[in-house]
Order: structure tokens, then C-alpha cells, then sequence
């Protein structure tokens, strides 16, 4: 009996809770990341990824921007039981993960495995915050007059995020997680040599209940796709992640047009995924919104104060 | 106008004008840097004018890059002691440049009057008292940084540049030097070139309160100056406020270096009046967003959006108010719109206000009789004002209100967010739940509902969009001058 | 804005036709009460004190101490009332500073009903007129029968102004018919000359909501004058409730063409104090009410520091109690 001939998978990109071709039509080659096959020049096939335009990214900035009210607008509780339902899903898919993470980054399966389950963790990591972030980055002022003052955190809106070109899976749920975690929508550009890990993470996200547009995966060339999102008008943040110096430097002028937030790239040797995170990648994305009301008296005899 | 009216009013308010005696001008001030007023490099000045009577005030030292660079390398130098510094020792500074603005606080109202063109009870009711506040707020966090929610001994940045406008020259100062020192940076302050006395005069209260020179350094100038500071490759941290044209410009400059940047920009505030509101106090409220300071407020609420159910009768009653309004002498008492702050300004303005009324906007000011020398401009409503209109979409920074109206609190978040811009928004209604409802959809940094125009130094203050990014004031503002 | 001069008023106002559908019934005249504009207290108080940081100097001022002390109710309202005490206000009422003729008198003195017969003799032939509080003043917690007899006897006695109570409780407790019919029978006992006051006694109403409902109502029912206050309780004339009321009246008019006055009564005790009032009519109800038919101060020692003040003024030099006579 002749082995049996498996099915390949074509990989799309996730846009608006869908999985559409790219609009260029265009695909290009990925292959694995071994130093073996970095060496001879060249990695084994893997598949064909879509490769983003910039008409890609004008939609997906129309899908993030669609998703914003409804995510923004949910409880903080209904985002963290989604972002939580999003470790359950990848964890009964962790194998796949693991095997796409060790042809990506050509790592060993237990390497690979221990970077899933990072992930997965982070994914239950976030989902704890949602709940929790604007208590601690936000309350009341003690204003010196007869005024109720409260500051709590916002998000900012549509983030455009430049996954890290590395880390293809830990990197990539790393920026992601806490971008959504605090109700922005984001257009991520995943990892340019290793988009698989990005492009499957759709499937997931598709399945656990996170509304189409919150989260829409583009590959592609980095610079391309990246550039007209740091010039969009509707994009109001950007994270440099997987952006090298020059290229950061570039989008960070481009992004002034309309002053997005911009998150500047750590140096690359200061990056360590594993890392528990804080609230810097939350509190990037936040706007702090003040709203001031008058106490007074209960009455105006002077006598209830 | 009160002071214009045609018939001889029976309660005419006499003039009652403060005193200028209480401040001494010097003919001319130097660059305040490493603890001394020098002369700029190349000898260059300018002359700053009173805006209400266009009287040379004095002549100021305009600071060019070498100048700059002195100024960078003096906050450098003192950087490292300062930083250094126990907390509760940079803390007594801070509270003893507090009790001294306090000290002095007649004095500098006045000089801001004359340097600025703001009514006196702006400057005394308002600026300097908030001003001291500022200082005393930031005092008591330099040795309580540990529980700022930073982590524990967070660090300060290094030197930070610092562009300040001309319509809160104290203030504005006040909110970039306060955090900046009490986080133990040091910094080279640009004030803008129309309005730079009351800053020199905060480089003595510097020399008072015995702060180590170069700890604050104050460089006067134009905008070439700022950019230079803003582009010094040896400044840590840039803060800026200002247009947002000049903003966005800073942020090309500082990309790709490792400056931390906060700006602080335009508005085109809402204040929104729904048909439930408290009418009389949303009338004030009104008046309060778009007069005050002559409209020359970043977060001013320059858009008025009334319920259409009420817009005749809240018209009413706000063309009633503005004829109580009275305009002239800032050093008057009971000046209630003072002067424009430059002959540029007041260009824009008229320009911007022409604009409205080609456009086919209805342009109303009350009777008001405009003194002849110096920057004026009348309190000035457009009606029957639409998004699409000039009016309703540049920041004019003047006294111009534009009125627009809505049927829906939907309509009325639409409208009230259909603007780049995102700094301030006020609603007008006794509904509780409207209230909140309504300031969860805004997208402003600051909300005031059934008030409008309160500041407090515990209060974060920033924008949205392209009203800047960053906040100043309470404990957010800490985060702008620490390395986090 | 109607422009309806004083002099085109009648002597007294009567309740105001046109809104009788809403004075049917405590639900309709709760509907329309309910419906007027809030107060946010914190903004009202603000622009109260905001006003009184205007800064009144030299020929305004002098200005405005004369108005003040033509628009002063020099009043008593003591058990302790003796006909002499009565005699003595008059004397003073007519002529506050006996060393300056030219102060002017002032616009009325206020008694209790049973010493009117006495201020009337006191004040005769001056132009100042006498006011009488009455209802029960100042709990007006009696039957309407007995209010009644206590204004008639007023009137009876010549009083050309009542100033009558309003049952807070029944208002408090919603029963704004109540309070209407009782204002609107003590109008009609006042008869066609005696000009009404209704004292809405605004330190228990408590809330600023209250007080311009009270406002609205009490001018719907016809009262000449509203007034914040018997001077009997904690808290009575404030800046912020007479700004309050000076809206009231100005929009009353606005709408029905009605002028009503407003009186601030207790507490106003230095001329600092009644030149801040002074301006608050100025910039809210507007000069129309810039005159002692419109607006009184509801006081007795305030008299003496206008006049101190007065004296400072023309001589440069400060006065004292002394200077000054005490009645």
C-alpha cells in the first residue's frame, strides 16, 4: 500500500472574521528556519503565503475599525472569558502549533513546546487583566473643589502591529494579547520569513468567539504592508515590534501625520518573550479619559455638607 | 457690551484697575542658564509687547543653537547631582518654589496681564493659583515615587526640552518643570516668544528658592529656538504644547531616536446641551468654554451642539448673557475679555471668522465697542453653523463660537466626535445615566458634564487623536519624565 | 426680551391668566414645576461668586450705597416690639443719617400687623411705606381662616405691603395646590393696594430645584415680590439663592410679561455684602430692576454700615459705630 498523500493547507490571510486571499493574488515561498537550511541558503518548502498589498491593509483597517465599537464596547469580563477561550482552543491544538513553531523558528519540538505553552499562558495571562487593568491604571482625583473626578483607561482604537520578525508564535501572541486585551482591534503584520504560526493563529481566533475584525492577520513583506498602515488616517497606533531601525524610523515619521501612539522596537537583544510582560504593552494602547461631574450639597440651606 | 451700551446704563461699574506698581520691569533680560542671565551668543533680542496697549514691556534675549546647546549641556551637568538627590530633599525645593509663587502670586498675576493681555481675574482667579498648586502637588511625589505604580525607584529620563505656549504662559510652565524636577530631571524650558517675562521671572523665584544651577534653564525665543531644542541629540524627553501642526512636526523630528515625546495639541471641544439641562449654569458653562482667556484654551469649547428642541431659547439666553460680558483694560477688575494675545493672532482669528461668515454661517456679537490700541477681537457666536463648515472644523483659538444643533444624544456623540481633534468635550443634562452614557462614547480626554474648563493639578489633562498623546497632571502625568 | 417698563404695571400683580389649565391640579402644576430647567448647585454657586468678586469703587459705589439704602425694609420683628422701638425705625427709615440730608430714605420699614397703625404714623407724609409680615409669620403653620384675619388686620391697619409665608410643609410634601390657593386668597385679601410678598422661607426648602419651583409658583398665584426668607432660621438670604430668584423673575417676565421683585431678607449685613446683590441684579434680572419698586433688602443693621460707608466715601476717612445712629 502506497502511503497516503496528505492534504496541503492553504494559508490565507484572516480578515474580518474571514479567510480571504490576498487581493494581489500574489503568494510567496516559505520555508523552514534551520541553521542547516539557513546555511545551504534555502529551507524546505512549506507553503505558499499570501502576500499582503496595500489594499489588503486598507481592508483590514476597515474590519478593525468596524470590530472597535462592538470590542470596545464589551464588559471587560466578556473580553477576558474570550481571550481565556482562546488559550482553550489552542490548547487542543497545541501539536499543530508545535509543529509549525519548530519548522518556523527551526527549533527542537520540546523548544517549540515550551514556546506554545508560553503562548497559550500568556493568552490566560491577558485575559486575567482585562478586568483588572483600568483599576490599576485608572480612579479617582482628588480635586480641590466640589467636583466627582474620575480617570479611567480607554482604548485607543485601531492599532496596526508589526508582529516580531523572530519569535513567530510567543512574539506574535505577545503583541497581539494585550492590544485586544483592552478592547483596541488590531491589523497584525505577521512575521515576514515565518508567517504560518500567524496565519493558523486565525483559525483559532475565528473559533473562540472574538468577533470578526478584532484581530486581522496580513502577511507579506514587512515594509509593504507596514508603510501604508503607518500613513492610514484610521489606524491611531502603532507597535515598531517587527520593524528593524531604518524601517522603524520611517513608519515612526509617517505615523506623525495624524499622531498615532507609536511603541518603538526594543533593541533586538533585549527581547525576551518568556518574560511575564507587565502593563507596558496595555498602558501603550490606552488613552486615559478624565470626566469631571459636580458634588454640591444635598441642599442649599448650607446645612448638608 | 456693559461698558458700550448705547443708553447710559444706571449701574455703571467705575474703573477699578490693579495696580502695575506691584511689578518691576526690567528693561531687558537675558537667557537664564547654569544659574545666570546671559546674553544670547550672537547678541541677538527681540521686544515683547503688551497686548492691550501694544507697549514695549522689554526686550528679551532670542536664543540661538549655540544657545540651545549651552542651555542642554548646563541641565546635563547638573543632571547627575540632581537625579542623585534624595526625593524628600528635591520635594522641599519644589514646596519652597510653591510658597514663593504664593508669595508673589499679585505680582506675577499682574505681569502675566501685562505680558499676556488676560483679564487680571483670569491671572489672580485662576493661573496663579493654580499654578502654586501645581508645584505643591508635584513637591509631594519626588519622595513617594516608589508607590507611583512604576515600579519600585523608577528613574528619571535625563534632560527634557520643553515648549510651552503663549495662552497659560506661568501655567504651562508650572505643568512641565513641576513633574519634570520632582522625578529628578533637569530642563532647558522654551517660553513662547510673545510671552516670555513671567517665565524669567521664574528663573528668580529659581535664584530664591537657592534650586542648583542648571537644574532650570530658561531659554527665550522663537520657534526656531524650540526646534532646535525639541531636534538636541543630548535631550532625553521632549514636551511639548502647542498646534498641532508644530506637534506632528516634533514627532517627525524625535523618530527614530530614543526621546521620549508627549505633546499636548489642538481642540475643537463639544459642548453638548441637551434639553433636560440645567439652563441657566449650561449658559455660564458655555460662556465659561469659549470666553475665557478670549477663547485662546486648547481644550475651549469652540463647538456648542444644542438640542434643537431648546436652541432658540438657550440662543436667547446666551446672546442675553454675552451683552454682560465686559470687554477692555485687562488690568481691570471687572474685565471679563481681555486682550488678544499678538496682532498674528488676531489675524487668524478675523481671518478664520471672515471664513465662517463667506461660508454662510450667521455671525452675531453684542453691541461692544473695541478700544483702539492693541489686539481685540468682539465675543462672536455663529449659528446655523454645519460640520461642514470652516467654523466648525479648524481651531480658531479665538473667542468664536460656532452652534450646531442635534435631534439625538446618538446624533450628538456622532457630531461631537466628527473631528480629528480629541481633547475636551462638556455634556449639559440632569439625567444621571445620559451623562455617563454619553462621556463613555466621547472620544476626549477630558470630560466635564454640567461644568466646564476646571482644572486641578490631581486631574490628568490630555487628548486624543490628534489632540496629542501623553498626559500632565496626578499621577499620570508622572509617567511622561520617568524611564518606563 | 419685552421690554414691559415698570410704570406700565398695575399697583399689584394678580394670579396670571393664561396658565389656568396648569394650576388645575398638584398634578399639573407638579408637571410644570417639575418641568422648569434644574439647578446644579456647584455651577450656581460658582457664578454667584464669581459676581461678587466685581470690584465696585468710586462713583459706582457711591451710586449703589444710595440705592441700597433706598431699597433697605428696615425692619423689626421682635416680641419684644414696642411702640417706640416702632417710632424709632420710622424716625430712621425717613431719615437714616440726620447728619447728611441727602441720604435717601429708605424704601419701607416692616412690622408685625399689630404696629403697623404705629409705622404708619411714624413714616407718614416721608414716602416710605410700611410693610407687614403676616400668615403666622414666621412658621405659618396656622389655619388659612387665621392667616386671612392676620393679613386683613394688616391691610386694614394701612399696610402697603404684606409679606406673607408660604406652608413649606405643604409644599414639601408636594401639595402645591395648596400652597397656590393660600397665596392666591391672601392676594385677593391684600386688595388692589397693598403690594404682596411671598417668603418662601428658602433655608427649608433646602434644595435650589425647590426654590425656583417655589418662585414659579408663587408668581403664578399673583405676588408682587418674591423673598427668600424670615430671617428666622439658619440659613436665609444667600448670593447664590437670590441669583436663583433674580432668573426666576426675569424669565417670569420673559414668558408672561409679569414683572415680579425679589427680596433678600436676613443676613445681608455689610454694604460689601449688598453691593454683591446689587450686582447680581445688575447682570442677571438687568436694570429694570435696578429700583426699590423691584428689588428690597430685607435688614436692619445693614442700614448702619451703608450709611458708614456713605460717610466714608464723602470724607475719605473711615466712620464708626458711633456716627451713626442705633434704633
Amino acid at each position: 500500500m502506497s502511503e497516503r498523500l496528505s492534504v496541503f493547507k492553504t494559508y490565507k490571510l484572516y480578515v474580518g472574521g474571514k479567510f480571504p486571499r490576498s487581493e494581489s493574488g500574489r503568494v510567496y515561498e516559505v520555508t523552514t528556519r534551520t541553521s542547516a537550511a539557513a546555511a545551504a541558503g534555502k529551507g524546505k518548502w512549506l507553503a505558499n503565503a499570501p502576500l499582503s498589498s496595500r489594499k489588503d491593509a486598507r481592508d483590514a483597517v476597515v474590519a478593525a475599525r468596524k470590530a472597535f465599537g462592538g470590542w470596545s464596547g464589551a464588559t471587560a469580563y466578556n473580553r477576558g472569558q474570550i481571550l481565556y477561550r482562546v488559550a482553550e482552543m489552542l490548547e487542543g491544538r497545541r501539536d499543530q502549533y508545535v509543529a509549525e513553531v519548530a519548522d518556523a523558528e527551526g527549533l527542537s519540538k520540546s523548544k517549540a513546546a515550551a514556546q506554545v505553552d508560553a503562548a497559550i499562558d500568556r493568552w490566560v495571562w491577558y485575559a486575567g487583566w482585562t478586568d483588572k487593568i483600568a483599576q490599576v491604571v485608572g480612579g479617582g482625583n482628588p480635586v480641590a473643589g466640589p467636583f466627582f473626578n474620575l480617570s479611567s483607561p480607554e482604548p485607543t482604537g485601531v492599532v496596526a502591529v508589526l508582529a516580531p520578525q523572530e519569535s513567530s508564535f510567543l512574539g506574535l501572541v505577545s503583541v497581539i494579547a494585550p492590544v485586544v486585551a483592552t478592547g483596541n482591534t488590531a491589523v497584525v503584520v505577521a512575521s515576514e520569513k515565518s508567517p504560518l504560526p500567524a496565519l493558523s493563529l486565525g483559525e483559532v481566533l475565528a473559533t473562540s468567539d472574538l468577533p470578526g475584525g478584532v484581530v486581522n492577520v496580513l502577511s507579506g513583506r514587512t515594509a509593504e504592508i507596514a508603510t501604508p498602515l503607518a500613513a492610514h488616517q484610521d489606524v491611531n497606533a502603532i507597535d515598531l515590534a517587527g520593524a528593524d531601525e531604518t524601517l522603524a524610523k520611517e513608519l515612526e515619521i509617517a505615523a506623525a501625520d495624524n499622531l498615532k501612539r507609536v511603541l518603538r522596537p526594543q533593541p533586538v537583544d533585549d527581547v525576551d518573550w518568556s518574560a511575564t510582560p507587565g502593563t507596558d504593552r496595555m498602558t501603550a494602547f490606552l488613552e486615559t479619559k478624565t470626566v469631571w461631574h459636580p458634588t454640591g450639597a444635598l441642599g442649599a440651606s448650607g446645612s448638608s455638607y | 457690551m456693559a461698558p458700550a451700551s448705547s443708553s447710559a446704563p444706571a449701574f455703571e461699574y467705575a474703573p477699578a484697575p490693579e495696580s502695575r506698581a506691584v511689578v518691576d520691569i526690567a528693561p531687558s533680560y537675558g537667557l537664564f542658564i547654569d544659574g545666570e542671565f546671559t546674553e544670547a551668543a550672537d547678541g541677538k533680542v527681540f521686544k515683547t509687547v503688551s497686548p492691550s496697549t501694544e507697549e514695549v514691556l522689554s526686550e528679551v534675549a532670542e536664543a540661538g543653537e549655540a544657545d540651545v546647546d549651552r542651555a542642554v549641556k548646563a541641565a546635563r551637568k547638573a543632571f547627575e547631582k540632581w537625579s542623585a538627590l534624595p526625593g524628600a530633599e528635591r520635594a522641599k525645593y519644589l514646596f519652597r518654589i510653591a510658597r514663593i509663587i504664593q508669595e508673589r502670586s499679585r505680582e506675577l498675576a499682574v505681569l502675566e496681564t501685562l505680558d499676556n493681555g488676560k483679564p487680571i481675574r483670569e491671572t489672580r482667579d485662576a493661573d496663579l493659583p493654580l499654578v502654586a498648586a501645581h508645584f505643591f502637588y508635584y513637591a509631594g511625589w519626588a519622595d513617594k515615587l516608589d508607590h507611583a505604580g512604576y515600579g519600585a525607584n523608577p528613574r528619571p529620563l535625563g534632560v527634557a526640552g520643553q515648549v510651552i505656549p503663549w495662552n497659560f504662559p506661568l501655567l504651562m510652565l508650572a505643568w512641565k518643570i513641576a513633574p519634570a524636577l520632582a522625578t529628578g530631571n533637569t530642563v532647558v524650558l522654551k517660553p513662547a516668544e510673545t510671552t516670555p517675562l513671567s517665565a524669567l521671572f521664574f528663573a528668580d523665584i529659581c535664584r530664591q528658592a537657592g534650586l542648583p544651577k542648571g537644574v532650570v534653564n530658561i531659554i527665550t525665543g522663537d520657534g526656531r529656538a524650540g526646534a532646535a531644542l525639541t531636534a538636541h541629540p543630548d535631550v532625553n524627553k521632549v514636551a511639548f504644547t502647542g498646534s498641532t501642526a508644530v506637534g506632528k512636526q516634533i514627532a517627525r523630528t524625535v523618530a527614530g531616536t530614543r526621546k521620549k515625546l508627549t505633546l499636548e495639541l489642538g481642540g475643537k471641544g463639544a459642548n453638548i446641551v441637551f434639553d433636560d439641562a440645567p439652563i441657566d449654569q449650561a449658559v455660564e458653562g458655555i460662556v465659561n468654554g469659549i470666553f475665557f482667556n478670549q477663547g485662546q484654551v486648547c481644550c475651549a469649547g469652540s463647538r456648542l451642539l444644542v438640542q434643537e428642541s431648546i436652541h432658540d431659547e438657550l440662543l436667547d439666553s446666551l446672546k442675553r448673557r454675552l451683552t454682560t460680558l465686559r470687554l477692555g483694560d485687562p488690568l481691570d477688575k471687572n474685565t471679563d475679555i481681555g486682550a488678544i494675545n499678538s496682532a498674528e493672532q488676531l489675524a487668524r482669528i478675523s481671518a478664520l471668522a471672515d471664513q465662517g461668515e463667506a461660508e454662510g454661517a450667521e455671525r452675531w456679537s453684542p453691541a461692544c465697542e473695541l478700544p483702539s490700541s492693541g489686539y481685540w477681537f468682539a465675543p462672536t457666536l455663529f449659528t446655523n453653523v454645519t460640520q461642514a463648515h470652516t467654523v466648525a472644523r479648524d481651531e480658531i483659538f479665538g473667542p468664536v463660537l460656532s452652534v450646531l444643533t442635534f435631534r439625538t444624544p446618538d446624533e450628538a456623540v456622532a457630531k461631537a466626535n466628527n473631528t480629528p481633534y480629541g481633547l475636551s468635550a462638556g455634556i449639559w443634562t440632569e439625567k444621571g445615566s445620559r451623562i455617563l452614557a454619553v462621556a463613555n462614547k466621547l472620544r476626549a480626554g477630558v470630560i466635564w458634564s454640567n461644568t466646564f474648563n476646571k482644572f486641578d493639578p490631581t486631574s490628568p489633562f490630555g487628548g486624543y487623536k490628534e489632540s496629542g498623546f501623553g498626559r500632565e497632571g496626578g499621577r499620570h502625568g508622572l509617567e511622561a519624565y520617568l524611564d518606563v | 426680551m419685552p421690554t414691559t417698563a415698570p410704570a406700565a404695571q398695575g399697583p399689584v400683580n394678580g394670579p396670571v391668566h393664561g396658565l389656568a389649565d396648569v394650576t388645575a391640579s398638584d398634578s399639573t402644576l407638579r408637571r410644570l414645576l417639575h418641568g422648569l430647567p434644574g439647578v446644579d448647585t456647584v455651577g450656581l454657586e460658582a457664578r454667584a461668586a464669581s459676581l461678587g468678586t466685581r470690584s465696585i469703587k468710586t462713583t459706582a459705589k457711591a451710586y449703589a450705597l444710595d440705592l441700597a439704602i433706598s431699597m433697605v425694609d428696615l425692619t423689626t420683628l421682635e416680641g419684644a416690639d414696642t411702640p417706640g422701638k416702632v417710632r424709632a425705625l420710622g424716625a430712621k427709615a425717613v431719615r437714616p443719617d440726620p447728619t447728611d440730608r441727602t441720604a435717601p430714605a429708605t424704601a419701607a420699614v416692616c412690622v408685625y400687623p399689630d404696629m403697623v397703625p404705629t409705622a404708619k404714623e411714624a413714616v407718614a407724609g416721608s414716602g416710605v411705606k410700611v410693610a407687614s409680615v403676616a400668615t403666622a409669620f414666621p412658621a405659618g403653620r396656622a389655619s388659612l381662616a387665621v392667616k386671612l384675619a392676620d393679613v386683613r388686620e394688616a391691610v386694614t391697619a394701612g399696610a402697603d405691603e404684606v409679606d406673607m409665608v408660604i406652608d413649606r410643609g405643604a409644599f414639601l410634601a408636594g401639595h402645591y395646590m395648596k400652597v397656590y390657593d393660600e397665596i392666591t386668597a391672601v392676594r385677593e385679601a391684600c386688595g388692589t393696594s397693598a403690594r404682596l410678598k411671598v417668603i418662601f422661607e428658602t433655608g427649608e426648602l433646602s434644595t435650589y430645584d425647590n426654590i425656583r419651583r417655589a418662585s414659579w409658583l408663587g408668581m403664578l398665584a399673583g405676588a408682587d415680590f418674591i423673598k427668600t426668607s424670615t430671617g428666622k432660621v439658619a440659613v436665609n438670604a444667600t448670593p447664590a439663592n437670590t441669583l436663583l430668584m433674580l432668573e426666576a423673575v426675569r424669565d417670569f417676565r420673559a414668558q408672561t410679561g409679569v414683572q415680579v421683585g425679589v427680596k433678600p431678607a436676613g443676613g445681608i449685613r455689610t454694604a460689601k455684602d449688598a453691593i454683591k446683590f446689587l450686582v447680581l441684579v445688575n447682570e442677571t434680572a438687568g436694570e429694570d430692576w435696578l429700583d426699590n419698586h423691584w428689588f428690597r433688602f430685607g435688614a436692619s443693621s445693614l442700614l448702619n454700615d451703608l450709611l458708614m460707608q456713605r460717610q466714608k466715601l464723602a470724607t475719605g476717612r473711615y466712620s464708626g459705630p458711633d456716627y451713626v445712629t442705633v434704633d
